[in-house]
């Protein structure tokens, strides 16, 4: 039983990583029609200005804060300088972001090396709580709670604000509300730069998990957040979510009851049953 | 991505051309690619030192195997054109199908005793079935979610390999495979020179392959489903069927790649699976132009080369302070920045600015830039 729930609660951690990596992909996506390979850039961006911040200071909160601060600032300019460019064409976009990802970890290796970094975690973090019976490492409760968090402000973002309002008009029909005078560009930036922050303090959270910070966390993170995002429907910020926690807890099951590396199998054999049955995803509208 | 089907036509020339459009002889226009195979394939036997560009002299083992790999991610960077730049499919998993052949070279060769025939032909046959059953999942979607779905599957694979559940690829080292088992003239040092025109001959069996296709009916329906799919579906044809195929035809010659890989480096090693490859090839194309003749070839050459020699070339410059010093060791970062200029100003890659009816590059990179400014 104990096992049962260490399991449970460690996969809804790793499903609040998923989350937090795949809703921002998921909006820009649904507004924007940009698979953005620059968000693993944005991870690793935040995990390791975390890890300057934190080794600086020596608070880690100040450091994810600071990761999110720039990689927002970065997201935007990258919006604005350079995908809005080429607005209109996805393909370029899609390599444009392919190249910012590239050149990012490089930087990074070139920067800092391409082994892992240490990162200072304040004690509480790596300390465990016992839960039904069960061990927790603490981190796994600040990912869960971060990314309900996240959820809950995003989804009052979308439903309660005007912005919010612009952003689900735009997934739903760009060209209808560009057509009513309404400057989508704006949305597009704002978005563009929430995902990169939300990105950036997956990343963050990751390295605290961790304990390090190393150049070849955001693409594998990456990969997985793709994955959930095609399964919850592209542009749709629940699917994600719901997403986010099927694969979660399907993977560290797997993983755990059955055999070391199936789990991660069994999450791309549930994609190719969702394609077959389910083209557009479990909560999508219509794919692109 | 924007060249005509018009274009292509017009430039298959070579020797490997199926169909002449009568307005040239094709004796003639076979020249030139006569020569510059002739020329190639007399490189292990030419004593010639190029100082900077290369370590040592043609004819030495080290500039042999740079060149072999130079040939072989050529090969499958023409292949991965066949499906990005002539049909429009955005893949990010063909890693996958190089994986595929290199693996299954050299579990066949290494577990049993048939041969390197043998695990050739295991490699054409595993590389027909896995992505014809792949490829009809993947192609259910498409456009972007097309691209994440074929990511998804390669990284399936990724981890399939490293954590080897049946003993069979050997995790992260890799396998090596078993000297014995091969023919003599494949192993060692000093027969460097037999694997580089078997990498030369897969490139050219791959560059003739791809552009026999494009020439042949089917092929004219790939370049119709890149330029408007929607068109095809309404002319009675059915889109799924011809992607299939191509996406099938791409991914077999893939294989075979990864076979001779697996040959000129001795081994298969879980590298070519890692996202970063594929992404690496969509970089080779890009850079050299895709969906152009010749394109993805040039652009293979070129990345690979700069890959394996720029770290070295930047050691080379003494005076170089250590903040230019460590960016340049690392190639990708230098031809991720490359990668993102050419996609911003030069979509038309490397042989847009060689080809003919482009005479000034230069006056073409300032309109480049005017156009910038003016948006």
């Amino acid at each position: 039983m104990s096992t049962f729930v260490l399991m449970t609660v460690t996969g809804l951690g790793l499903a609040a990583l998923y989350f937090l990596v795949a809703s921002g992909l998921s909006l820009v996506f649904g507004l924007m029609h940009v698979l953005n390979f620059a968000h693993g850039a944005f991870l690793t961006l935040g995990g390791y200005t975390a890890w300057l911040v934190t080794d600086a200071s020596g608070s880690f909160p100040l450091g994810v804060v600071a990761g999110m601060a720039v990689a927002a600032g970065l997201g935007a300019l990258t919006e604005t300088g350079l995908l809005r460019r080429m607005h209109g064409d996805h393909v370029p976009q899609v390599l444009l972001t392919v190249g910012l990802l590239l050149a990012f970890t490089a930087l990074v290796r070139a920067a800092f090396g391409s082994d892992l970094r240490p990162l200072a975690v304040p004690d509480w973090l790596v300390r465990v709580t016992h839960l039904a019976g069960a061990p927790v490492p603490n981190s796994r409760f600040l990912l869960i709670g971060v990314a309900v968090a996240v959820y809950l402000a995003m989804a009052a973002f979308l439903s309660r604000t005007r912005y919010g309002l612009i952003v689900r008009a735009g997934v739903e029909n760009r060209a209808m509300v560009t057509a009513l005078g309404i400057d989508v560009r704006r949305a597009f930036t704002l978005v563009f730069a929430i995902g990169a922050a939300l990105a950036a303090l997956a990343g963050a959270l990751v390295a605290a998990v961790n304990g390090a910070v190393s150049p070849e966390q955001g693409l594998t993170l990456l990969i997985f957040a793709f994955i959930v995002v095609i399964i919850g429907g592209l542009g749709s910020f629940h699917g994600s979510a719901l997403a986010a926690v099927l694969v979660g807890l399907l993977q560290q099951y797997a993983n755990f009851y059955a055999a070391v590396g199936s789990g991660d199998l069994i999450v791309v054999l549930l994609l190719a049953g969702v394609l077959l049955t389910r083209p557009q995803g479990l909560l999508g509208r219509s794919l692109a | 991505m924007t060249s005509q089907p018009t274009r292509v036509r017009s430039r298959t020339g070579g020797t490997a051309a199926g169909g002449g459009d009568g307005t040239t002889p094709r004796l003639r226009r076979g020249w030139p690619a006569a020569a510059v195979l002739v020329a190639l394939a007399a490189v292990p036997v030419l004593p010639l030192h190029l100082p900077v560009v290369f370590t040592g002299p043609l004819d030495s083992p080290g500039v042999l195997h740079l060149l072999s790999l130079m040939c072989v991610m050529a090969a499958v960077a023409v292949t991965y054109d066949l499906l990005f730049g002539f049909t429009g499919l955005l893949s990010f998993g063909h890693g996958l199908y190089v994986a595929l052949g290199m693996y299954t070279t050299a579990v066949v060769l290494n577990a049993t005793d048939l041969g390197l025939v043998a695990a050739l032909g295991a490699v054409v046959l595993v590389g027909l079935v896995v992505p014809l059953v792949l490829g009809a999942v993947c192609l259910r979607v498409s456009g972007i979610a097309f691209a994440m779905v074929t990511l998804a599957f390669a990284q399936a694979g990724a981890i399939f390999v490293i954590r080897d559940p049946f003993d069979l690829t050997g995790g992260e080292l890799g396998l090596v495979l078993d000297y014995r088992k091969l023919p003599v003239w494949l192993v060692g040092v000093f027969n460097a020179e037999y694997r580089y025109w078997l990498a030369l001959a897969l490139l050219v069996v791959v560059v003739a392959a791809v552009r026999w296709a494009l020439a042949s009916r089917p092929g004219r329906v790939w370049l119709a489903i890149r330029d408007n799919e929607q068109r095809v579906a309404v002319l009675g044809l059915r889109p799924y069927t011809f992607k299939l195929l191509a996406f099938v035809l791409s991914s077999v010659l893939a294989s075979l790649a990864g076979a001779v890989y697996a040959l000129v480096v001795g081994g298969a090693h879980a590298e070519v699976i890692q996202p970063t490859f594929t992404l690496g090839l969509l970089v080779m194309v890009v850079l050299g132009g895709s969906g152009r003749a010749y394109g993805a070839l040039v652009g293979g050459l070129v990345y690979t080369y700069l890959e394996h020699r720029l770290g070295d070339l930047s050691g080379s410059v003494q005076e170089l302070p250590a903040v230019l010093r460590a960016p340049l060791m690392e190639p990708l970062l230098l031809l991720g920045v490359l990668f993102v200029l050419l996609v911003l100003f030069l979509p038309g890659g490397l042989v847009s600015v060689a080809g003919r009816g482009q005479p000034d590059p230069a006056g073409r990179i300032r309109a480049a830039l005017r156009r910038w400014r003016a948006r």
